[in-house]
């Protein structure tokens, strides 16, 4: 029968053409996967995710291989005759151990990284990061340097009036600068409703809740500009949030956080009124 | 499992029985459960659809990066109401459609233990909809919090506010009376003979699966009652100046919310376990293991809701705890899976459309699932969380996973309902687009995923291009592939070869006893039950 | 009437077509729908018409599974359903408690104390943004969300309300003793002393609330511990109140001698929903007023 056919061909390669995608993916730099970023965490937490994936690639190709041999064997147009067995506890005890096994194989390695990612002790610098509709706020603590952060992407860009520049939707007028090789610890809270802090390059995201304060920490290796954005949805402008972190050595580091307090703005916002401040209003009104 | 020795398809039999009364008010007043049950199934079909549109309309904004058709709260509006409609409209109310139909028949029951409020139960559900709906005309428009109503945000909505929590009220409460209807069933009307251990797998499945129902229904009542009170008057459960933690509403939310994604899930794990048995003409492997897994399943979804929120500060015990119990999920939901695979094993397997669906099914949900244990892991999660990746997981068990298998019972039982066969050419095509419509759809968001596109956001840099526009394409893809089962549905409905009363070679159970159609009133006395 | 041993036992009562359910359902869609608009500031009207409806409907619906229940068209196994039905009910119930007392308790061992400064999650939130709060049960929260109030104290009214509830807990039993002996007179005195209960508890209930807006400055508004304390409370008195309608229907049922002794399944799910409501109270006692 000619629908049988095209059945056993189709399944067979749609089955097997996502994995094969997402193979290829994981091994090429073609922004498929997820970067390993420039943190020591933020590489741990990749190979994390290549281990589990990995896992579930090699089960899928055991269950599903499997289920496609007997898919293919065991058709009835091919004369098979079903067999009637219905249980044996012995392979029902295998297949719900070895999946347990396989599971405790993941969890190690997964409550290692949680458990570093946890300590944010003996950080050098800490950076406290409030979420506004729809902008970021950073403050240095004890550095007397405090400053706003808005997208910058024209309006006509978004509004498709103007061709779209590299950055579209990923950049800001006043970047976080932050040193390279230093412990920077990043508090994340907000000032009306819940955002997200997320820089995929660091690993990890952090939501800012109000009248909470949320502690993560960070050190990046590598000089550099890091982009990501707001990861929780925060109203109408949510995708219009981004947050860009410039990683500058050390004394450049030191350098642009002098001229910043020289500038000497007092910090729009200090540490200890937010509950009594008005809300900004809006962002960029699109 | 079971087989009636002795079978009643001939209810007029019984003196007081009649076939259906005629005219709008057979559906509007009507007590019987298989009335109840087209009317559920149509109403989903329709929530579909509309449900659907709106993800049209997401898509089409994301085709290309920029803002082409809709403005950024628009936007928001939709998927909100998206999920909404998909999740309280469509599939809820299909599997509600489905139990109606099919657990009196295959335990041998009359009826629904308490036929007027089955009615009730569904009426209510036209209403609800209206006013959830309704809000989209408000000045203000709909609900644009997201699906999830998290607050402080979703306290930002206008008019619609209360009109949404009240809707959402109705729906609740239409839920959990439907599945006090069905627990009563069967819990009460069985068969003589038919022990609970020899139940078909779908009537166990829809057992636990209402359990879960009244468990979590009322939680998700109470926590968007706590909104409407925050809101309106004064309380302040999740303002953190008064106390209380925009957090915990997450946690109220999500102890609803985890078990929630579990009832769109077991009754399509029930559905699987009998057509798949069905087509590979051998009986289901592991039949014991399979409830016992279920019912593990169930157990195991009220320990695991704050994987959902990962990003939100846990302490790191609170963490480490929610990661493990979600993990174990994959034991018994892998049970079902090698089950199923067993059952195939060996067997004389025939591929019509049901069957194509079922193992699509098993495909494309277990690539769902290992998605989800990726999510389950921490630390990786932190990458995850709020990205597409968490859209393409949840769509692979949702869209191939739940509507799939609602498509395959469709497809299964249609003949039985109607007494005709359904096109089987018009369903392998229904098929084959929607497979690797559903695919182009929903795989390509792994990628954007993991790449860093966040989700609920109506515009994205520019690498994300390529990805989103195939997925856009698979969306209409899969999107117009349905007008086919609409289609394939109405013609089966009006007309087409006459179905033999067992329908499949290999169906094995008692709706399969009954004529096709079956009478207006079946098992009105009990058939005995080997 | 005793048409009880009329009940067909081979046959499943079906009812065929009735109009309550849709009836049903229009009313509560006015009545949502009025609702809605009341709290978005638009008038009373709605909402008042869609209650009548629902009261209307209540009345019609019920009475009609009264009068076919005394017609004996109910068998033991649709008995069986209505139980069955009331028990997952009551069940559906305590979760919605559940979700409230969750709240309490959240609030009582994570969100006050974090804000208080405590375990590592709090220390930075206190420092820096609240750093004047001290945390205690009760509380209104940092911000002092409503003003100064006073809690509401266990031994007073409460502990009085509490005894009132169990004795009722007591006499509905007796009541149903008395129905089972055949006892009209005794269940009907203690039933009637049950409502009685309620009725007073529930006047009591409105004496502490009164007393709490306007001595003790404890409102809904009263931050973390007004909203739980008032929403708990509140819904415990609203069940209380449903609980004593349904109490009031079922004693002028009995002296309408509707119940006989193997058939009174009415009597009994108002009886399991006293229960019911009375647990709820004891737990609301404990947690809410007492520790
Ligand atoms: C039908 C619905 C459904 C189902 C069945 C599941 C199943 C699972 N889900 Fe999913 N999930 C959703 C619907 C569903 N989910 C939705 C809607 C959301 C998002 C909500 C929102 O935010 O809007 C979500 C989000 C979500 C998150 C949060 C992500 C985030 O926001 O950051 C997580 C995290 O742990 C998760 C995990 C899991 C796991 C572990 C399973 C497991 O049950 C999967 C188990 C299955 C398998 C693992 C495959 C088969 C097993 C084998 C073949 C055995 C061998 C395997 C191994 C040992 C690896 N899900
Ligand atoms: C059961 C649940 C379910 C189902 C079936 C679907 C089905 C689909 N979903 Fe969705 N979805 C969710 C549940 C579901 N979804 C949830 C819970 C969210 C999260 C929401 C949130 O973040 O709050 C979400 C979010 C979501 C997003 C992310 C939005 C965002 O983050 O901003 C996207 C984007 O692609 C999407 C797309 C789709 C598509 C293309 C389908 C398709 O499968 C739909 C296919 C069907 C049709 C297209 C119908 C056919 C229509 C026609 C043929 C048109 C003809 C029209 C008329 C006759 C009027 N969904
Ligand atoms: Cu801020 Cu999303
Ligand atoms: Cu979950």
């Amino acid at each position: 029968m000619a629908i049988t056919r095209f059945t056993k061909w189709g399944a067979t390669g749609l089955a097997a053409a996502p994995f094969l995608m997402w193979g290829a993916g994981a091994r090429a730099e073609l922004g498929l996967n997820m970067p390993q970023g420039v943190t020591a965490v933020s590489r741990e937490v990749y190979d994390l995710h290549m281990l589990i994936f990995w896992i579930c690639v090699v089960i899928a190709i055991g269950v599903f291989g499997v289920m496609f041999w007997s898919i293919f064997h065991h058709r009835k147009s091919r004369g098979a005759v079903p067999a009637q067995f219905h249980e044996s506890t012995l392979v029902e005890i295998v297949w719900t151990v070895v999946p347990m096994l396989i599971l405790i194989g993941m969890a190690v390695p997964a409550t290692k990284t949680l458990v570093k990612m946890y300590d944010s002790r003996e950080a050098e610098l800490t950076i406290k990061v409030t979420g506004y509709q729809w902008r970021w706020q950073y403050d240095y603590l004890d550095q007397n340097v405090g400053f706003l952060s808005v997208l910058s992407t024209p309006t006509a860009q978004i509004r498709n009036t103007a061709p779209k520049g590299e950055h579209y939707l990923l950049e800001v007028d006043n970047p976080m600068v932050v040193p390279v090789g230093k412990k920077v610890r990043i508090l994340t809270t907000a000032a009306d409703v819940i955002h997200s802090w997320w820089v995929p390059e660091l690993g990890w995201k952090k939501d800012a809740i109000p009248g909470f304060i949320n502690e993560s920490w960070t050190l990046i290796e590598k000089p550099g500009i890091y982009r990501g954005q707001c990861a929780e949805l925060c109203g109408k402008d949510h995708g219009y949030m981004p947050i860009v972190v410039k990683a500058v050595p050390e004394a450049e580091f030191k350098e642009w956080l002098a001229q910043m307090q020289a500038k000497n703005k007092p910090n729009p916002k200090t540490a200890n009124d937010d509950n009594s401040t008005v809300k900004i209003a809006g962002g960029q009104t699109l | 499992m079971s087989t009636a020795s002795h079978a009643h398809d001939h209810a007029e039999d019984h003196g007081h029985d009649h076939g259906p009364p005629r005219g709008l008010t057979r559906w509007i007043y009507t007590t019987n459960h298989k009335d109840i049950g087209t009317l559920y199934l149509l109403f989903s079909l329709l929530m579909f659809f509309v449900g659907g549109s709106m993800a049209l309309v997401i898509r089409a904004e994301l085709f290309q990066p920029g803002l082409q058709i809709v403005n950024p709260d628009f936007f928001n509006q939709m998927t909100t109401m998206h999920a909404l409609v998909m999740i309280f409209g469509a599939v809820m109310p299909a599997f509600v459609g489905l139990a109606n139909w099919l657990v009196p028949m295959m335990i041998g029951a009359p009826d629904m233990a308490l036929p007027r409020m089955n009615n009730w139960s569904f009426w209510i559900m036209p209403f609800a909809f209206t006013l959830l709906l309704s809000t989209l005309f408000l000045p203000g428009g709909g609900p644009a919090g997201g699906w999830t109503l998290y607050p402080p945000l979703v306290l930002q909505t206008g008019d619609a506010f209360p009109f949404v929590i009240l809707a959402v009220h109705m729906m609740g409460a239409s839920s959990i009376m439907g599945a006090i209807n069905i627990i009563a069933t069967i819990l009460n009307l069985r068969a003589p003979g038919m022990t609970l251990m020899k139940m078909p797998m779908f009537v166990w499945t829809w057992l636990i699966t209402a359990y879960l129902l009244i468990a979590v229904m009322p939680v998700l009542a109470g926590s968007v009652t706590m909104l409407l009170t925050d809101k309106f008057f004064g309380t302040s459960f999740f303002n953190a100046g008064g106390g209380g933690d925009p957090v915990m509403f997450q946690h109220i939310f999500w102890f609803f919310g985890h078990p929630e994604v579990y009832i769109m899930i077991l009754p399509a794990f029930g559905i699987i376990s009998m057509i798949i048995p069905t087509f590979a003409r051998k009986p289901l492997f592991g039949y014991a293991s399979m409830v016992y897994a279920t019912a593990s399943i169930a157990f195991l979804s009220f320990i695991v809701w704050a994987h959902h929120m990962f990003t939100v500060g846990m302490p790191l015990a609170g963490e480490l705890f929610f990661m493990y119990a979600t993990m174990l999920i994959a034991v018994p939901t892998g049970v079902k899976v090698f089950n199923w695979i067993s059952t195939m094993w060996r067997g004389a397997m025939t591929f019509e459309t049901p069957m194509l669906f079922a193992i699509a099914f098993v495909v494309l949900f277990t690539i769902g699932g290992f998605s989800g244990l990726m999510l389950a892991m921490a630390p990786a999660d932190f990458q995850y969380q709020d990205t597409y990746f968490v859209v393409a997981h949840f769509h692979y068990v949702l869209v191939p996973g739940a509507v799939f298998s609602i498509m395959a019972a469709a497809y299964y039982w249609l003949p039985k309902w109607t007494g005709h066969m359904y096109d089987e050419k018009l369903g392998q095509w229904h098929f084959w687009l929607s497979t690797i419509g559903v695919n182009v759809l929903f795989f390509p968001q792994h990628f954007l995923g993991l790449a860093g596109m966040p989700r609920r956001i109506p515009d994205y840099a520019l690498q994300f291009t390529e990805f989103n526009m195939m997925s856009t394409v698979g969306a209409f893809m899969f999107g117009f592939s349905q007008l086919l089962f609409a289609y394939n549905v109405i013609k089966t409905i009006r007309g087409g070869a006459k179905a033999t009363d067992k329908v499949w070679e290999g169906a094995d159970g008692l709706e399969w006893t009954l004529s096709s159609p079956p009478a207006y009133h079946t098992f009105t006395t009990a058939p005995e039950i080997r | 009437m005793t048409h009880a041993e009329h009940a067909p036992t081979d046959h499943y009562y079906v009812p065929h077509h009735s109009h309550w359910p849709i009836v049903a359902s229009i009313s509560l869609f006015i009545l949502m729908y009025g609702g809605a608009t009341l709290l978005n500031g638009g008038s009373k009207g709605i909402l008042l018409l869609g209650l009548t409806l629902l009261l209307i409907t209540i009345f019609g619906w019920f009475g009609t599974v009264i009068r076919e229940g005394e017609k004996g068209m109910y068998s033991d196994q649709v008995d069986r359903s209505f139980r069955w039905g009331m028990i997952w009910f009551i069940f559906s119930e305590v979760m919605f408690f559940a979700a409230f007392f969750g709240a309490l308790f959240y609030a009582r061992s994570y969100s006050v104390p974090w804000l208080g400064g405590e375990s590592d999650h709090g220390l930075v939130t206190h420092g820096m943004l609240w750093p004047k709060y001290e945390a205690d049960w009760p509380t209104n929260g940092p911000a002092d969300i409503g003003g100064f109030f006073a809690p509401m104290h266990a031994w007073g009214l409460p502990a009085l309300n509490t005894l009132i509830l169990l004795s009722s807990g007591v006499t509905i039993t007796l009541a149903h003793w008395g129905l089972i002996e055949g006892n009209r007179p005794k269940l009907i005195k203690w039933l009637a002393a049950t409502v009685a209960l309620g009725i007073l508890f529930l006047f009591l209930q409105a004496t502490e609330y009164h007393e709490a807006y306007k001595h003790l400055n404890l409102t809904l508004g009263s931050g973390i511990y007004g909203s739980t304390f008032f929403m708990l409370t509140g819904f415990h008195g609203l069940h209380v109140t449903i609980g004593a309608i349904i109490l009031t229907v079922i004693l002028f049922r009995s002296m309408a001698g509707h119940f006989t002794l193997e058939r009174h399944f009415a009597f009994e799910a108002a009886a399991w929903y006293w229960h019911f409501v009375d647990v709820v109270w004891l737990g609301l006692f404990i947690f809410v007023y007492w520790m």
